[in-house]
């Protein structure tokens, strides 16, 4: 079974940033498949680059757990995805290497952060790929393209070989264009690495099952109310139907917390960026520093040249989150309003077993639409919680608005992957019958 | 005008791997950047994995210094730029330290038992080196070797009230580690030293990175000078932080950015926070300095003052107490005084001596076969073959050799009297009551036999020569 696989795709969307024209694969689970890597997870020998200048020469020495395993598994390494520079953004518009064009509509956005995985996915160019998911950038890009992504459990996934953008929030998950095959990636990814000490020897190998009766769904207000765009909420509402005509319940249920989330997720990951990222100085990374400047000047002058804006304004944001005199009024008080969303999602399930939303509140955007920040950031505000919270959260396709996909958000309890899952694709089984 | 000094002591763990990788941290014979993977290297996507033996190091000494272990601690993120420092944050503890609330029993000035407070130890690794290429003063070289190194800080409370305080704590700390057998001494840069200094009255002066025991005292006494000088000149001494300047023995003020810093520390989150009170009372702590020494006086029966000198190395005192049995006196005057004073006559470590050896010349001088006297000479033969790395000689062999078995007083009758008869002078001041004289005539006698005959014996031979008139 082992070989090489000719990989020249028809890439008009700019899905990826790096392409393996020869791809090696041996036997194993996923023999001969065509994976695409987000392009922040390492690959021995493939340049890495986070779609950032600063990264733009680095080949990593090493493979990531991750890879090890695809490798290990049979999967063909194809080649690495656009992103947000860093993950920073939700559109794939930050990258160095120029914004990814949704496959569904190519005057959209894919999403993003991992927008160059969905968009390869939606486009048909290979059918598995990893994303990572910080506050959602997975789950945005699999809605906006018409895809299914998964962010597994934090602790699920070794992040070993992930460059950090915020580790305490973030993992590597699998996207793909069904359940299934979102599971069988799962499967092969998700195995215990003692170099992540945040890891739990808790292995996922599942076959999704159809079978929801009984199931208690809970919805929360908070996800279908202020800045969800109706007809969004409408078709997600009809989505959960769909659930109860296979046996499920709903419950009501409420995550107050969900006020604080995008501020304490923004202080948290920019706080943690802030502090990841200082080691791209030009002493190692990007180009040579200029040996005649002070060093000080010379990592300003390297950093400012080679780091997007908004990677530049994430990391002066958690800079000062973190300062003396400020970190009690910021960082501290993220971490409390972390710990109380938390609470409330373990409350909610214990009266559910999984809470159903929409993945993003809107359809996809236009390119170049979102031109402030805070109207982008405030685009998380149905992700991010699930990563403040550590929990499974997957977005499967559940019909259109305006003609653009629309993705169905289902969460549940730590380690309980398999659970969303199983309601996943007892949807999806539904609606494709 | 009181002294008040308070010092931050940074020591290497002689753990066999890095701090939070598999690294060997047996460097000091290697090239540069020979020890090093992708996590001490900093590299994008790498994780930490805590080393547990450095823990357990960190704890033996909270157990020894009867520190408190925290309930839960934590590793923590300080962020700065340097470009020995790969990810640009070090990995250490902040909030939450691995221990707090220890003492050490040290000596005062006046020779009185005091308690030094140690606040708190933490774990943290060391960064990279910089090394500045001779003739080449536009670059800077690093080397990652050191990356990741196991540090524990230890931090004492403002307890000091000299420079000599400060040295005799230092002496016991490293002694107290030692003895736990958590770190090496002998290895370069294992100890680095922040000392806080400041006269009753004034600001408070901090001397970053002494790097010897030496040193810190030598920083320490410099700074009580300047400062004394500036009071008196009728000038403040100014909050500072300032570089101890080793070749030259003066600090100086390292203004600017250092002292600006902020590390805007916050919580590791690629690490767990540490859950470790359990592992405490499981930790057997060996037999530390001060019982070794009491033992030692009454196993042996050797004097407090030969009985601290043998314990204040584990490797001497283990040294000790293998050659002990030969003579427990006799074997503590030889290894406490004369073998120690070689030892640093040849800047030699007590490693390199070969104990079975130093238990037969003993038994030589047990046994009288050589005088003291001729014992040093062999002694010497010995250790400049030790340090020269040939294998010594047996004692016996060199006596043979040179020829340096004692001799009775019958053997040289014949010498002894021709000195007698050559210097009239001293026997008639002999007869006339003057102690030097027979020192004196002895003395002839010694040089003649190059030491082989006991004095005291001569002594009493010689004048029973003059006494009987037998010349
Ligand atoms: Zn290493």
């Amino acid at each position: 079974m082992a070989g090489t696989l000719d990989f020249s795709p028809d890439d008009r969307c700019n899905a990826f940033i790096t392409t393996c024209r020869e791809a090696r694969f041996s036997d194993g689970a996923l023999a001969g498949v065509a994976v695409a890597v987000k392009d922040n997870i390492s690959t021995a020998g493939i340049r890495t680059t986070c779609a950032s200048r600063i990264l733009e020469g680095y080949v990593p020495p090493y493979d990531a757990h991750v890879i090890e395993l695809l490798r290990k598994e049979g999967a063909a390494i194809v080649g690495k995805t656009n992103m947000d520079e860093f993950g920073m953004g939700s559109t794939t518009e930050t990258s160095a290497f120029g914004p990814t064009r949704n496959p569904a509509d190519p005057t959209r956005v894919p999403g993003g952060s991992s927008g160059g995985s969905a968009a390869a996915l939606a486009a048909g160019l290979v059918p598995m790929a990893l994303g990572t998911d910080t506050g959602g950038s997975i789950r945005c890009p699999a809605a906006f393209c018409g895809v299914v992504g998964l962010k597994p459990t934090y602790g699920r996934v070794s992040r070993y070989g992930l460059i950090a953008y915020a580790n305490s929030l973030e993992q590597i998950g699998p996207m793909a264009r069904t359940v299934e095959d979102v599971s069988r990636l799962m499967s092969v990814i998700a195995k215990y690495d003692p170099r992540d000490s945040t890891m739990l020897d808790r292995p996922y190998d599942h076959r999704p099952s159809a079978d929801i009766a009984g199931l208690r769904v809970g919805v929360p207000e908070e996800y279908f109310g202020e800045g969800v765009d109706p007809r969004v909420a409408e078709t997600v509402r009809d989505a959960i139907g769909v659930l109860e005509e296979l046996g499920a319940s709903t419950v009501p249920v409420s995550i107050p917390g969900m006020r604080y989330a995008l501020a304490a997720y923004y202080v948290i990951c920019t706080g943690e960026a802030s502090s990841n990222l200082a080691r791209f100085d030009g002493v190692r990374y990007g180009p040579a520093v200029d040996i005649r400047k002070s060093w000080h000047d010379a990592y300003q002058e390297i950093r400012q040249a080679n780091f997007g804006a908004e990677v530049r304004r994430r990391v002066m944001l958690g800079t000062f989150a973190l300062s003396a005199g400020y970190a009690g009024r910021y960082y501290a008080k993220a971490l409390g309003a972390r710990q109380k969303i938390r609470q409330d999602f373990e409350r909610a399930l214990r009266d559910a077993d999984v809470i159903a939303g929409p993945t993003m509140p809107t359809v996809a955007f236009r390119l170049g639409e979102k031109t402030d920040p805070l109207s982008l950031y405030l685009a998380d505000i149905l992700t991010a919680p699930a990563n403040l919270a550590g929990i499974p959260a997957i977005s499967v396709p559940c019909g259109r608005v305006d003609g653009l996909p629309v993705g169905f958000q289902l969460m549940g309890r730590q380690f309980e992957d398999e659970r969303v899952v199983d309601a996943a694709y007892a949807y999806e089984q539904e609606v494709r019958a | 005008m009181k002294t008040i000094v308070g010092l931050e002591i940074h020591v290497q763990l002689a753990t066999a791997t890095k701090l939070f990788c598999g690294c060997s941290t047996d460097y000091r014979d290697d090239g540069p950047n020979t020890h090093c993977c992708p996590v001490c290297l900093g590299l994008p996507g790498s994780l930490p994995r805590l080393n547990r033996k450095a823990v357990e190091y960190g704890l033996l000494v909270a157990k020894a210094l009867g520190m408190r272990v925290l309930e839960e601690s934590e590793f923590a993120r300080k962020n700065y730029f340097y470009p020995d420092l790969p990810k640009a944050y070090q990995i250490t503890q902040y909030d939450k330290p691995l221990a707090v609330e220890g003492i050490i029993e040290i000596e005062d000035d006046e020779g009185h038992e005091k308690i030094v407070r140690i606040t708190r130890v933490h774990l943290e690794e060391d960064p990279g080196r910089l090394v500045h290429v001779a003739g080449a003063s536009k670059y800077s070289l690093v080397d990652y070797n050191r990356s990741g190194i196991p540090l524990l800080e230890i931090v004492t409370e403002p307890d000091m009230r000299s420079p000599q305080e400060a040295r005799r704590f230092l002496n016991k700390l490293r002694t107290i580690l030692e003895y736990l057998r958590v770190f090496d001494g002998d290895r370069e840069g294992s100890l680095r030293v922040d000392a806080n200094i400041s006269l009753e009255g004034s600001e408070r002066v901090e001397v970053k990175n002494i790097s010897s025991y030496k040193g810190v005292e030598k920083a320490l006494t410099f700074e009580v000078t300047r400062q004394k000088n500036l009071r008196r000149r009728g000038q403040t001494v100014t909050r500072e932080t300032r570089h101890f300047m080793e070749g030259r023995g003066i600090t100086t003020s390292a203004r600017g950015k250092e002292e600006e810093h902020d590390y805007r520390y916050f919580p590791e989150p690629d690490l767990r926070p540490l859950r470790v009170t359990d592992w405490v009372a499981e930790i057997d702590l060996p037999e530390l300095p001060a019982a070794r020494k009491n033992r030692f006086m009454a196993q042996y029966g050797i004097s407090p003052n030969h009985a601290r000198t043998l314990t204040g190395d584990p490797k001497l005192a283990d040294f000790y107490e293998r050659v002990a049995p030969v003579d427990p006196a006799l074997a503590a005057t030889w290894v406490a005084d004369t073998l120690l004073g070689e030892l640093n006559y040849r800047d030699m470590s007590i490693a390199a001596v070969p104990a079975d050896r130093i238990a037969e010349l003993l038994g030589l001088l047990r046994a009288e076969t050589v005088t003291d006297r001729a014992g040093v000479q062999v002694l010497r033969e010995m250790l400049d073959a030790c340090a020269a790395g040939r294998p010594s000689e047996r004692p016996a062999a060199i006596v043979k050799r040179e020829n340096l078995g004692r001799t009775t007083g019958d053997d040289f009758s014949a010498i002894v009297r021709t000195v007698i008869a050559s210097n009239p002078q001293a026997v008639e001041d002999y007869h006339a009551g003057r102690k030097g004289a027979l020192n004196f005539l002895v003395g002839q006698v010694m040089k003649e036999t190059r030491g082989r005959a006991d004095p005291r014996e001569l002594g009493r031979i010689v004048s029973e020569c003059i006494e009987k008139g037998e010349v």
